[in-house]
């Protein structure tokens, strides 16, 4: 299980990139294509509020690929080391 | 443990925290309850899609903010305490609501009417990111180790019982204004819409007076005594890799799902009743009701049994039993609502005209209502207002507004698939207070838990009418494309979930 959550850590990251890429291309083509006031507030929001989001999966990933996923804390103070 | 006191026993603590969190809700749902009806007032009329779209915006505007208002009033609440943070975003929650409704229209203050109303939703939204963490925390704190589950359930079921509460007080003011419900129809669109915003301020009082009368939790008192409350809660909750890693597992993990299963069922449902499937506005409302009514005892069921199974895999199931069965029940109710290639009886058809001069203009408004009768027990009331010159025959503009009104066994059979929805919602929402309470310490707790639960569920769940609505306008062969987002989105959630959570119910949350 703990080799599973290692390899899909790659998984995440790359899952966050394309899906942030497919975003990013959507929002341009819809900007290009209707060019108004709310298509730019509305796509320019989306790709705004998830690039955290996609950065926070890019992290999620990471530390799934070192390992920090391996073993769950069970008391508080291992996570507050 | 049972943290509670002699003078305040858990059903009171309960009570406190779970009526000023529905009311907070309650505030937080009467805006997009009323969605088409502000787009009217606050902004620019022109092509209704676009004003539709720009209330949702506004009502997205209202679910980005709750994750900085998680951090705000996470940080106050882990810092001072519990008890005056949530007071404080019950004011905030209350205060702008009761503005809302008193905020005069576009037509009257131009610009300036849907700038005010935006600000005054950012706060909604600010305050909601406080309540919620801060409510569940305190009820988690007082609770025993194998009871918590069950005592925070109560506090999930405010914000559907919130949304409950909007839906009635709305039905019910829409029809009290005047003797013909026609006529109340117009003055509830007109000037009775903000009643409900109004309402607000009487049940914030009464909440208000509740709270106050609560005192701090024992877990955070105990640590305040000890001088071991955090310096800095963001901080220590994001910069720790420690425990950023608890929040990405609970963000991707689990309330990412949960927050899409939760809008899909009891907001997208509604307006995918209303605008895809046309059926009437009230009874678009009562199927929701109904369904909200019967399935939300099973918040406590599942909150419950979490206690002796654990929080993962009710929450799992609850995922997978949506990704697998929303496409076909969403199918379902179109079938159900569906006219084409189904009889009409022509010799029912009634046609209704009525032309009413506009004052002060030199035209009028004729509306016509065609009543068309089909076999399916179905009736389909088509509304059409033309504008009329004074002569009487040319027209400048015609607007069609299509209704239909359901016959009982098509009515129940929308209950019943809306109700699965929301079985499902209980099953992702209902466990999900206490899972997320127990994977973090005291000190942070509330900075820590708020915040992947209002990204969950204020950006992935709060957007998913908007979303689901912009998809089905770029592609539109497939009404029932929208439905992807949440379907994807949970997916997502339940593959982390499955593999990466633990299904451990934590015996001690005082560390």
């Amino acid at each position: 299980m703990n080799t599973l959550k290692k390899y899909l850590g790659l998984l995440w990251i790359l899952v966050a990139i394309a899906t942030y890429s497919i975003l990013l291309k959507t929002t341009f083509a819809q900007i290009q294509a209707k060019p108004t006031t709310d298509t730019i507030i509305q796509w320019s929001i989306f790709a705004i509020i998830f690039l955290p989001i996609a950065i926070g999966l890019v992290i999620f990933g990471w530390l799934a690929w070192k390992g920090a996923y391996e073993q769950l804390p069970v008391s508080s103070d291992e996570v507050e080391d | 443990m049972n943290a509670t006191t002699e003078n305040n026993p858990i059903r009171k603590v309960i009570f406190a925290s779970s009526v000023g969190t529905l009311i907070e809700w309650y505030d937080f749902y009467i805006f997009g309850s009323l969605a088409p009806i502000i787009a009217a007032q606050f902004f620019p009329k022109g092509n209704p899609t676009a004003a539709l779209l720009s209330t949702l915006a506004t009502f997205a505007a209202g679910f980005i903010v709750r994750p900085f208002g998680a951090l705000v009033f996470g940080r106050l609440g882990d810092k001072v305490g519990r008890k005056y943070t949530f007071l404080l975003t019950l004011v905030l929650m209350g205060g702008s609501t009761f503005a809302i409704g008193l905020v005069p229209g576009y037509e009257t203050i131009g610009f300036a009417a849907p700038l005010i109303v935006l600000l005054l939703r950012l706060i909604q939204g600010l305050a909601l990111g406080g309540e919620y963490g801060g409510a569940a925390t305190y009820v988690a704190e007082h609770s025993p180790a194998n009871k918590r589950g069950f005592y925070t359930s109560w506090i999930q079921t405010t914000a559907t019982l919130g949304l409950l509460l909007s839906l009635g007080v709305i039905l019910i003011t829409r029809k009290s204004l005047a003797a013909e419900e026609a006529d109340s129809i117009r003055a509830f669109e007109s000037w009775g819409w903000r009643i409900p915003f109004w309402v607000s301020i009487i049940l914030v009082g009464m909440s208000i007076y509740i709270r106050l009368k609560m005192h701090e939790s024992p877990l955070f008192s105990k640590l305040k005594a000890e001088g071991k409350t955090s310096v800095n809660p963001i901080k220590e909750s994001l910069m720790k890799r420690s425990n950023l890693k608890m929040v990405l597992l609970a963000l991707f993990g689990a309330t990412m799902g949960q927050g899409v299963v939760w809008y899909t069922g009891q907001f997208y449902a509604q307006t995918f009743l209303e605008n895809v499937c046309k059926v009437d506005f009230e009874q678009t409302r009562t199927i929701l009701i109904w369904a909200i009514v019967f399935a939300t005892p099973l918040f406590i069921f599942f909150g419950n049994w979490s206690d002796k199974v654990g929080r993962k895999w009710i929450i799992m199931g609850g995922l997978l039993l949506a990704v697998v069965s929303y496409r076909p029940i969403y199918h379902q109710m179109l079938q159900l609502t569906n006219t084409e290639g189904v009889v009409m009886d022509d010799s029912k058809t009634k046609i209704e005209r009525v032309i009413a001069p506009v004052e002060g203009k030199d035209y009028s408004l004729q509306s016509t209502t065609a009543y068309h009768f089909y076999q399916n027990g179905i009736t389909e009331k088509k509304l059409s207002t033309d504008t009329l010159y004074k002569n009487g025959v040319e027209k400048l503009q015609t607007q069609v507004k299509a209704a239909r009104v359901v016959p009982d066994n098509i009515y129940w059979s929308l209950v019943a698939l809306v109700f699965a929805q929301i079985v499902f919602v209980t099953m992702v929402y209902g466990p999900i207070a206490a899972f997320l309470v127990e994977i973090f310490p005291t000190k942070i707790r509330y900075t820590s838990m708020s915040l992947p639960y209002h990204l969950g569920n204020g950006v992935f769940g709060g957007m998913t009418p908007f979303i689901a609505v912009l998809l089905g306008t770029i592609y539109t062969s497939d009404v029932l494309v929208g439905l992807w987002y949440p379907i994807a989105v949970a997916a997502a959630s339940l593959l982390i979930g499955v593999i990466y959570l633990s299904n451990r119910i934590d015996p001690n949350v005082q560390d």
